[in-house]
């Protein structure tokens, strides 16, 4: 059980919630979430936005009765967490070009925030892509040394990667498919994946994703993967 | 510790009714973070094949309300990747393992029975009833002539006890039961999962690849509970029952309905500790009501 400190809404269907919560919590992992007994069945597995001792923050979108149950909850009440969970994004000494789409954009805050603490002198650029509304992007701002944001149209048009940086990216599958694609192979790709999830901790195999190497498990193996694992074909 | 759910399943001596079931609990390694597994009656391992299995493509989960649907289609490592990845580390825990093993014809279900005589398990789980695997195991337990006949062949080839797990999906239930216990099976455990379907309207599709799924959880309970009644009403051998249990209360249902174990398996993905609340629920009310074994009330209804 963690309380929760702030549920606001950013835009329609956007919320961002923040719960107590401190211990150890990499970029690119989530936590399973429920507020309800046995309907919905299944807890939600909602990555991490942003922590920092004491406070951990979820971006999420609703998108049905759970997340709804989710949005409906106020600073005080009560939502059960498990967690953290998968293997999140790794460290890296390079530049860090991260590319994220719709609410694919929710791990990403952290993941450029703790690379900004660990490599103070290193280059981070972020490509956010939005359908409709953006939300977030400023606090990007202050942390990256570049944001290219698109509203609209396809974030991958305007994606250049540098000879040194490594592309971590998160957002519909197709975006990612993009990305993968048109990266120089040189450089380094890690894509975070999504699947319908029951356990979040491996003993299911309802999230199993084909990889090169056989099928992965999302939740456990992953989210996170190098591009060649995923996208082979 | 109390010994008031004690349980003899044949000549197996149980600590306690409650295990996870087949599908729902890995190897038991996922969960050891969540509790000790020795404080279950037992686990039942995912459902093994004699070959290595991907398992269905696709989307694998779908929920409905109180339910959840499945078609994983039996992904598993095999039963020699099983022996030696997996039964060293479950051999030590000091809980009854229960080997869940399906097949795609008698031939696979022989030789993966075989491979199992090298192991010293306790109790197999025949698993006749997957929906969810077109040449699966379901097209012989849905039929009590064909679920009678393949039991027969491989209660004559294993040296371990064996369990027919049933499905819901075909001819009566307690018909397919009975075929099972005259072919020499030591235990039925039912139900496994209800055929269902799902179609997203949105995509203008059904959900799942296999067109057809497995549906679980507490959605299901009273459909197991009517047909462990039935079952328990029909044969002499031990019955493990499951479907949508979830609560200590549900667990005794199913025990006054006749079961003498019972199996927990999508309430793990709700609440990891389920089978752990389950037990202490159980010995409070045996507590409560004065039983010095939960066998008192076995079957009153």
């Amino acid at each position: 059980m963690a309380i929760i400190q702030s549920n606001d809404c950013l835009i329609p269907l956007i919320y961002k919630m923040s719960v107590d919560f401190t211990g150890a919590v990499l970029p690119g992992q989530f936590f399973m979430l429920r507020a309800w007994d046995k309907d919905p069945l299944l807890s939600r597995p909602i990555s991490v936005h942003d922590y920092e001792a004491g406070q951990l923050t979820f971006l999420y979108q609703v998108v049905g009765k759970g997340t709804e149950i989710l949005s409906q909850l106020k600073s005080g009440d009560n939502v059960e967490i498990q967690g953290p969970y998968g293997n999140g994004f790794p460290e890296i000494n390079g530049d860090l070009c991260v590319v994220g789409g719709g609410i694919g954009v929710a791990p990403l805050h952290y993941l450029v925030k703790k690379y900004k603490e660990n490599n103070p002198w290193g280059t981070c650029r972020v490509y956010l892509g939005f359908r409709e509304n953006s939300y977030g992007v400023e606090a990007y701002e202050s942390m990256a040394d570049e944001v290219i944001l698109d509203i609209g149209g396809i974030i991958t048009n305007k994606l250049k990667v540098n000879p040194n940086e490594v592309v971590m990216t998160c957002g519909p599958e197709m975006l990612m498919a993009a990305v993968a694609k048109m990266v120089p192979l040189e450089n380094k790709v890690y894509v975070s994946m999504e699947a319908h999830m029951a356990c979040g901790i491996g003993a299911c195999l309802g999230c199993t994703c084909e990889t090169k190497s056989g099928n992965k498990k999302v939740c456990k193996d992953g989210p996170v993967f190098l591009r060649e694992e995923v996208f082979y074909e | 510790m109390s010994k008031c759910l004690e349980t003899m399943f044949n000549e197996i001596l149980f600590r306690n009714p409650v295990i996870p079931a087949s599908g729902t609990f890995g190897f038991g390694r996922e969960y050891e973070a969540f509790y000790d597994l020795e404080r279950l009656g037992g686990l039942c391992t995912k459902g093994l094949t004699l070959e290595p299995r991907v398992g269905n493509k696709g989307i694998r989960l779908w929920e409905t309300p109180a339910g959840l649907m499945n078609s994983i289609g039996l992904e598993n490592p095999g039963i020699d990747a099983f022996i030696k990845n997996e039964w060293p580390h479950l051999k030590d825990i000091n809980t009854v393992t229960i080997i869940n093993v399906g097949g795609k014809d008698e031939d696979s279900y022989l030789k993966a029975i075989e491979k199992l005589n090298l192991v010293d398990a306790q109790l197999i789980e025949l698993n006749i009833s997957c929906p969810n695997v077109k040449s699966g195991g379901m097209a012989y337990g849905i039929k009590a002539a064909t679920a009678g006949e393949i039991t027969k062949k491989v209660v004559e080839i294993s040296k371990h006890p064996i369990m027919v797990k049933l499905s819901p999906n075909g001819d009566a239930i307690s018909d397919i039961a009975l075929a099972c216990e005259a072919a020499g099976a030591k235990g039925i455990s039912l139900i496994n999962t209800l055929q269902g379907m799902a179609i997203d309207y949105k995509k203008k599709s059904a959900v799942f690849n296999n067109l057809y799924a497995g549906l679980s959880g507490p959605a299901v309970k009273p459909i197991a509970l009517r047909m462990t009644h039935q079952v328990c009403q029909t044969v002499t051998i031990p019955v493990m029952a499951m479907g949508g249990i979830s609560t200590w209360e549900d667990a005794l249902e199913f025990i006054m309905a006749g079961a003498t174990c019972i199996q927990m398996g999508t309430m793990n993905f709700n609440n990891p500790l389920a089978p752990i609340e389950v037990i202490e629920g159980l010995e409070n009310y045996c507590q409560k009501e004065g039983l010095s074994n939960i066998s008192e009330i076995r079957g009153i209804i």
